[in-house]
């Protein structure tokens, strides 16, 4: 139903999109969507926080970077690389810090968000450091793919993949932990649950969907800086996460897609901008605590996911 | 979302309805870490082009500018540089405050063939030259070359140097360690710093300690050539500090205080308008400028928004003479630019330079009792 939505949406926005600037910054909101999809897994449903993961989508962002230029492997191969070493990061990481709850857990993550960002701005000789550095473009079976358009639909098609993975997942027994470790740890432990497992699960998924959100970021613009990796992106994504409403897919969707339009739409009020858009934000968290999607959902008598 | 889209359209559709003017377009930091930049900037912009428009315009037609902030963010300018191009349809862009927002945004104009002037100090802007792509400010490898003439001039050729971990910082110390050999200039001592660090105190010990140094250099902007200059100072090394025009606002000499007395620098004229001598060709120009900037926005002038001040005329200058705004001719008259005199320097373009300035371009800077002075 959800993922019915999301398609339906990419597939018939293009009959009223007047200029390639349109794809552009949809296929912006659909690259973000992907990282916040993952995001919303971890902290919509399994209930543990990242402030970090902005990390991953950087590791994603710089491996296809790197990999061409280096090592001169393809870039699907790089972005493939990219994904399996943000998963590997996860998993060392998660171990331990998965222990540690709330505020404790937040900081983690935090500190692990600065650490890869701190890798990709002072080592400077290979990654150009803070003024970034040019990205090869994805070669697929001796097509170059470039431009607006076409990137609209590589990430258009994969956050459907990845929105339909995740509503599956949470649909499955797989997904009923993590909502009961969510609900309540001591609770979920009772029932059998593996609750080290299941959070490291939804821990390192998370980081697969920012890899490779990240990845298609740095080769659908050519050129990658370490705001990619950037504690700002971090909270921007939780933002999205939070405002679309957590817990739910769609909402990761409009969140990313609000956060990602807004400042285009706003360019109109010139200086006050930055100030109209807080202000945007601050009333929806406020008439809308629990995310657009949701308390939209409620008004309607109806539970989405 | 499609609503929100539709309104979107609408609003941009709204402030687009236009008929012939010339549109130029800019991407600038002025919010962000590089706002001091941008900033500026952004007013000089604004100033000239309102005078230009009283003034009857250009060739007859107004300017209407197209301005957004990036914030400094690579990704965010790149956006904006595609909705310059596919919605606004401008005619020219100047601007990229910073040169990550540069590189990111100067691939969309060089493809749609839109004549570009940055305002972003790495030389790699403009080496490879790319046929839309210009660019106004002073590179690192001047900023090294100014200083290695200065050194040689006061025969001390043993040098160590410190560098900051931000961009400028890093490709200056890039630079400036390639092109010490062919002035004879020998690096003893090579030391890094991070660009938050609150205290460069062992690096610059490190460099006390290395018998023969005879001058240091020290690269990067912000705040942290004001703390090693204080740290210089508090140590007392009195081998001669040298900076980058990096530092060249008055904050810098504000932070450092007196430990800033006698560091030398090499900088664009606008900081010392006043002290050139009349028989300068700059004079004119740099103190119109600075007189104009403070006047109207109340605030120092500083070198960043003159680099704005001479994008401008360069570009509307070569709109003048090719009598119109057409991108190719524009662009073809941009190239042949000659004897333009900025706020930068005199500019001298060509098929292999598009950034047309020399060291005579720089001026040697000391500060003396809290200013700038100018070194004959």
């Amino acid at each position: 139903m959800i993922v019915v939505a999301i398609a339906l949406v990419v597939l018939l926005l293009p009959l009223i999109l007047p200029s390639s600037f349109y794809y552009r910054v949809l296929a912006l909101v659909f690259i973000n969507a992907l990282a916040v999809v993952g995001l919303n897994l971890l902290m919509g449903f399994a209930g543990q926080v990242s402030l970090g993961h902005a990390g991953f989508f950087g590791i994603g962002a710089y491996s296809v970077a790197l990999g061409p230029t280096y090592l001169g492997i393809p870039s699907w191969a790089a972005l493939i690389g990219g994904t399996m070493l943000s998963a590997l990061i996860a998993f060392v990481v998660g171990r331990p810090i998965l222990k540690l709850k709330g505020y404790y857990l937040a900081v983690a993550t935090l500190g692990m968000g600065l650490l890869i960002s701190m890798v990709f701005t002072n080592e400077a000789g290979v990654t150009g450091g803070p003024n970034g550095m040019p990205v090869p473009r994805l070669q697929l079976f001796g097509w170059r793919v470039f431009g607006s358009q076409t990137w609209y639909w590589i990430s258009g098609i994969s956050l459907i993949i990845g929105a339909w993975v995740a509503v599956n997942l949470i649909a499955s027994p797989t997904g009923r932990a993590f909502r009961a470790i969510h609900d309540s740890e001591t609770a979920a432990r009772v029932l059998g649950i593996d609750v080290a497992r299941y959070k490291l699960l939804a821990f390192v998924l998370s980081a697969i969907y920012a890899a490779v959100a990240g990845s298609y970021f740095s080769l659908f613009d050519g050129f990658v800086t370490p705001n990619t990796a950037s504690f700002l992106l971090s909270i921007e994504f939780v933002v999205m996460a939070v405002l679309g409403g957590l817990g739910s897919i769609l909402g990761s969707v409009v969140g990313a897609a609000i956060l990602v339009m807004l400042p285009q739409v706003l360019t109109v009020f010139h200086d006050y901008e930055h100030i109209v858009l807080g202000l945007i934000l601050i009333v929806f968290l406020i008439f809308l605590p629990s995310g657009i999607v949701p308390a939209i959902a409620t008004r309607f008598g109806r539970r989405t996911t | 979302m499609r609503t929100l889209l539709a309104a979107s359209a609408a609003l941009i559709a709204l402030t687009t309805s236009t008929l012939a003017e010339i549109k130029i377009g800019s991407v600038l930091s002025v919010t962000g870490p590089a706002s001091f930049l941008g900033d500026p900037e952004k007013k000089t912009l604004e100033m000239y082009v309102a005078d230009i428009n009283a003034q009857g315009g250009v060739n007859g037609e107004k300017i209407k500018l197209f301005i957004y902030d990036d914030g400094g963010d690579a990704n965010k300018a790149r956006t904006f540089a595609t909705r310059l191009v596919e919605e606004d349809k401008v005619d020219a862009v100047l601007g990229g405050s910073i040169t990550g927002t540069s590189m990111s945004m100067l691939g969309v104009f060089d493809e749609a063939g839109i004549p570009y002037i940055s305002l972003a100090g790495a030389a790699g802007i403009v080496i490879p030259v790319r046929k839309w792509v210009f660019k106004t400010p002073h590179t690192e490898p001047m900023s090294c070359g100014k200083i290695f003439d200065d050194l040689k001039k006061r025969n001390l050729l043993n040098i160590a140097m410190i560098s900051g971990t931000d961009g400028w910082g890093k490709a200056m110390r890039e630079e400036c360690i390639k092109m010490a050999p062919q002035f004879g200039v020998k690096v003893l001592k090579d030391e890094i710093y991070g660009a938050a660090d609150s205290d460069m105190t062992p690096q610059l010990t490190n460099i006390k300690n290395t018998p023969g140094v005879q001058a240091v250099i020290n690269c990067g902007f912000g705040q942290g050539p004001a703390i090693v200059t204080r740290n210089y100072r508090q140590l007392g090394i009195i081998a001669p500090l040298y900076q980058s025009h990096g530092v060249s606002s008055k904050s810098y000499i504000q932070l450092a205080g007196a430990a800033a007395e006698g560091v030398r620098l090499p900088a664009g004229a606008t900081i010392i308008a006043d002290q050139l001598p009349d028989s300068d060709p700059l004079k004119k120009v740099v103190t119109a400028y600075k007189n104009k900037f403070e006047k109207a926005t109340g605030q120092p002038v500083s070198t960043f928004g003159g680099h704005m001040h001479d994008a401008l005329f360069i570009l509307v200058e070569a709109m003048k003479r090719a009598k119109s705004a057409d991108k190719a001719k524009v662009r073809d008259e941009i190239e042949k630019t000659k004897g333009f005199v900025g706020t930068g320097g005199m500019v001298n373009m060509s098929p292999t330079d598009h950034l047309g300035l020399d060291l005579d371009a720089f001026r040697m800077i000391e500060i003396r009792n809290g200013d700038w002075a100018l070194i004959r």
